[in-house]
């Protein structure tokens, strides 16, 4: 199966899935269909770099199986983990006059498997859209698992042999940039670095977020926020932000943005002290 | 020239940019291209891009290349056009109709520079597009005629010269300021569009000498380093603020990677008493050893910082990172002097804004100078006199500098005392080690005191400031 016929047609079903996106992107998601090579996602927090893995799976009527990363992660979480308690029970549910050889061959079989996230993604017959969210997170050898993967689409379980992909996930991986990632990882994927969207793109995707936002509130919300952009802020407002903010404006029922509108709701955008003090110098209000 | 030649050279000259592009990213860009069913030059470049640069700090680079081995027009290109792939000599036959039947050339007289300023300020005014106008720009007015044909070249500068769009600038503010009433902001804006076509007009001329000399000679010479390979005393202004930007992130990152560090070697050396007492549970076997928990070893720092003018932006940058990564050391004091000296640990609070912090730095550097000349010898002198408090056994100094003395006295022997008095002691020079010792530089002499570090760029700075933590 193919996913998506041309950079054009992924774009026309992200936006049917409410993610507009622009031509690099769309053709990045192509392409990470067309050359089944998975898909690394960089970019500042809260530019959609998840919601860009549940766009694609909401517009190809994919599953979507996430894998969380958090220091720690090990093979038994990430892969998959045989499970021991129910082994357990089956040997001692077992009369003893069964041969031990028997009950040995039955114990490692699909039936004691855990399926974590990797293995699940790899052997769903249905579409999978594969999402290994924040991969800066984890250690270094969740990586090297990782590569064999993502690679060959195959896991080696020592019981049970190796098990290949019956077809392939759409794999995305997304990552803060916290901590490099190793250029065997990155060699392996496509590069996509999401930014902050131009105004037209980020009203476009305010109006279809927040339903009661009016043509003038989005208008100025946009401006707003690219101004605050270009300051030197410890963070920089993204989308999120920018649509909680409108979401906040439009409960308040605030029709237009001025200065006290913005110095009450400053809080919903920025979210340090420092950051407020220079704002409000800065943009005069 | 075919299109594998094509996109051999251009990963030729990516390379030589310092992107490290293996063949498999090249076989797989290759690819890439071959899937796209109809290609336009936004696609081309997206699936080069996602395929090629693997890192964002070379994205800039990898755009100005990109350019250059596939231009969006060559020549003056046809007027009309919308910023669509047709960069194929001649175009396809509907793109010709748009083209005026003979081919398009720009006359360079009085007349047509004052009616070209009039439709830049409208555009400018008007935030309209401006790749047009720049390219326009650049064909009337930026060519230096050469003694024949294919000799003629292409100045940016004298184009921008003649143009003289930042002239503009005070009559748009003042119009749009009358519509937002808010005249800051509006400068802001119009200086951000005036750059935007200064950008415009460079891409250009460079675009136009690449079609006479090829593409990678021009791109060999002007690619700049990526900025965290960018030497401090060579960055442009608007690189210094983009290293600014930098250095947050950068320190976050240093954070985690400290972090996991010492999570890694978080066991300290066998605690033999606890191991033989657990062992008495299992028989006298010492099934899990217990380890004594290792003390945090952190270091307190204390930085002597020339702010005089050559090297007061790689100051500024060391003292942004340490004070970044503040929870790493136990204690931070900083003092910047040029021939005097003077504290300014009081000016980083937490949570305080960067940008400030750092204008009252600039501020500093005033009260640090008596007669404004480099004195390091002076400087010394009087931080051992005034604060013989500050370095103790337990410090780190760290002294950041280019160690040119302006030939005065030295002051070795305070020096020798402070490196003594101290635990560890570091210079920090910003200068190439080829130019150690050239000139007025005392590098060699202090050298044998302290150990010297070079620290050119924010790569070098975080890896050392990685290893004292």
């Amino acid at each position: 199966m193919t996913w998506f016929d041309s950079p054009d047609a992924a774009a026309r079903a992200l936006d049917s899935a409410g993610y507009l996106a622009d031509t690099a992107t769309a053709t990045t998601v192509f392409l990470a269909g067309a050359l089944e090579k998975p898909l690394l996602i960089e970019g500042p927090a809260g530019v959609g770099k998840t919601e860009l893995a549940k766009a694609v799976s909401r517009a190809m009527d994919a599953d979507l199986v996430r894998l969380q990363c958090y220091e720690g992660l090990d093979e038994a979480r990430a892969l998959y983990e045989w499970n021991y308690k129910k082994q357990l029970l089956r040997i001692q549910a077992t009369s003893s006059d069964a041969a031990w050889e028997q009950t040995h061959d039955e114990i490692f079989t699909d039936e004691f498997l855990l399926r974590r996230p990797l293995l699940t993604a790899i052997s769903r017959e249905e579409p999978t859209v594969l999402l290994i969210d924040e991969v800066d997170k984890t250690d270094i050898e969740v990586e090297g698992l990782l590569l064999e993967v993502l690679s060959d689409f195959q896991v080696t379980i020592p019981e049970l042999g190796t098990i290949s992909a019956v077809r392939r996930p759409f794999v995305v991986l997304t990552s803060n940039a916290a901590r490099e990632l190793s250029e065997a990882v990155k060699r392996r994927c496509l590069y996509l670095h999401l930014d902050y969207p131009d105004a037209e793109r980020e009203k476009a995707i305010l109006q279809g977020a927040v339903p009661g936002v009016g043509d003038r509130l989005a208008g100025q919300v946009v401006d707003f926020v690219g101004r605050m952009r270009t300051l030197e802020l410890k963070k920089a407002p993204s989308i999120a932000e920018t649509i909680d903010w409108a979401h906040t404006l439009v409960a308040l029922s605030i029709g237009t943005l001025d200065e006290t509108a913005v110095r009450n709701t400053l809080g919903v955008v920025l979210k340090h002290a420092s950051d407020h003090v220079r704002a409000i110098r800065e943009l005069r209000l | 020239m075919t299109l594998l030649d094509r996109q051999i050279g251009f990963v030729e000259e990516l390379r030589r940019a310092g992107m490290p592009v293996s063949l498999s990213e090249d076989l797989d860009a290759v690819r890439a291209v071959t899937c796209l069913p109809a290609l336009t030059r936004e696609e081309l470049r997206a699936a080069l891009a996602t395929t090629l640069v693997k890192r964002q700090v070379h994205r800039a680079n990898f755009d100005l290349i990109f350019d250059l081995f596939y231009p969006a027009v060559i020549g003056d290109g046809v007027a009309s056009f919308a910023g669509e792939f047709d960069a194929l000599p001649g175009g396809s036959p509907e793109q010709s109709d748009k083209v005026t039947s003979k081919p398009v050339t720009f006359a360079d007289d009085p007349q047509a520079l004052t009616d070209f300023r009039t439709r830049l300020e409208a555009a400018l005014a008007n935030n309209n597009p401006l790749n047009d106008l720049a390219r326009e720009g650049v064909g009337r007015f930026g060519q230096m005629r050469g003694r024949g044909a294919g000799m003629s070249n292409w100045s940016a500068y004298s184009a921008l010269h003649r143009i003289n769009a930042a002239g503009l600038i005070d009559k748009l503010v003042a119009g749009l300021a009358q519509e937002t009433d808010n005249e800051p902001m509006a400068r802001q804006e119009i200086t951000r569009r005036v750059t935007r076509f200064t950008n415009a007009v460079e891409a250009d001329a460079r675009r136009r000498v690449a079609e006479d000399k090829g593409a990678a000679h021009m791109a060999q010479h002007s690619v700049r380093p990526s900025i965290d390979r960018l030497d401090f005393t060579s960055a442009r202004k608007a690189e210094v603020e983009q290293m600014r930007r930098e250095i947050l992130p950068l320190a976050r990152r240093l954070a985690t990677r400290l972090s996991k560090e010492h999570h890694a070697k978080r066991k300290g050396a066998l605690d033999f008493r606890r191991t033989v007492r657990a062992s008495m549970q299992t028989g006298g076997v010492p099934i899990t050893t217990h380890h004594k928990p290792k003390r945090p070893g952190r270091t307190e720092l204390v930085i002597l910082c020339d702010v005089s003018g050559s090297v007061a932006n790689f100051a500024s940058f060391t003292l942004m990172l340490t004070y970044a990564l503040r929870e790493q050391f136990t204690r931070v004091r900083a003092f910047t002097f040029v021939d005097d000296i003077t504290e300014v640990t009081q000016h980083f609070t937490t949570g305080a804004d960067l940008a400030d912090t750092m204008a009252t730095l600039a501020a500093s550097a005033a009260q640090a100078s008596l007669w404004g000349r480099t004195n390091y010898g002076r400087a010394l002198t009087r931080f051992a006199e005034e604060f013989s408090d500050a370095v103790t056994p337990r410090t780190s100094l760290l002294i950041l500098g280019d160690a040119r003395s302006n030939y005065s006295d030295l002051a070795i022997p305070t020096l020798k005392q402070l490196a003594y008095d101290a635990k560890h002691t570091w210079w920090l020079n910003p200068e190439h080690p080829r130019s150690w010792n050239t000139g007025d530089s005392a590098a060699r002499e202090y050298s044998a005191v302290v150990p010297m570090v070079e620290c050119r760029n924010l790569r070098q700075l975080t890896e050392f400031i990685h290893d004292i933590c």
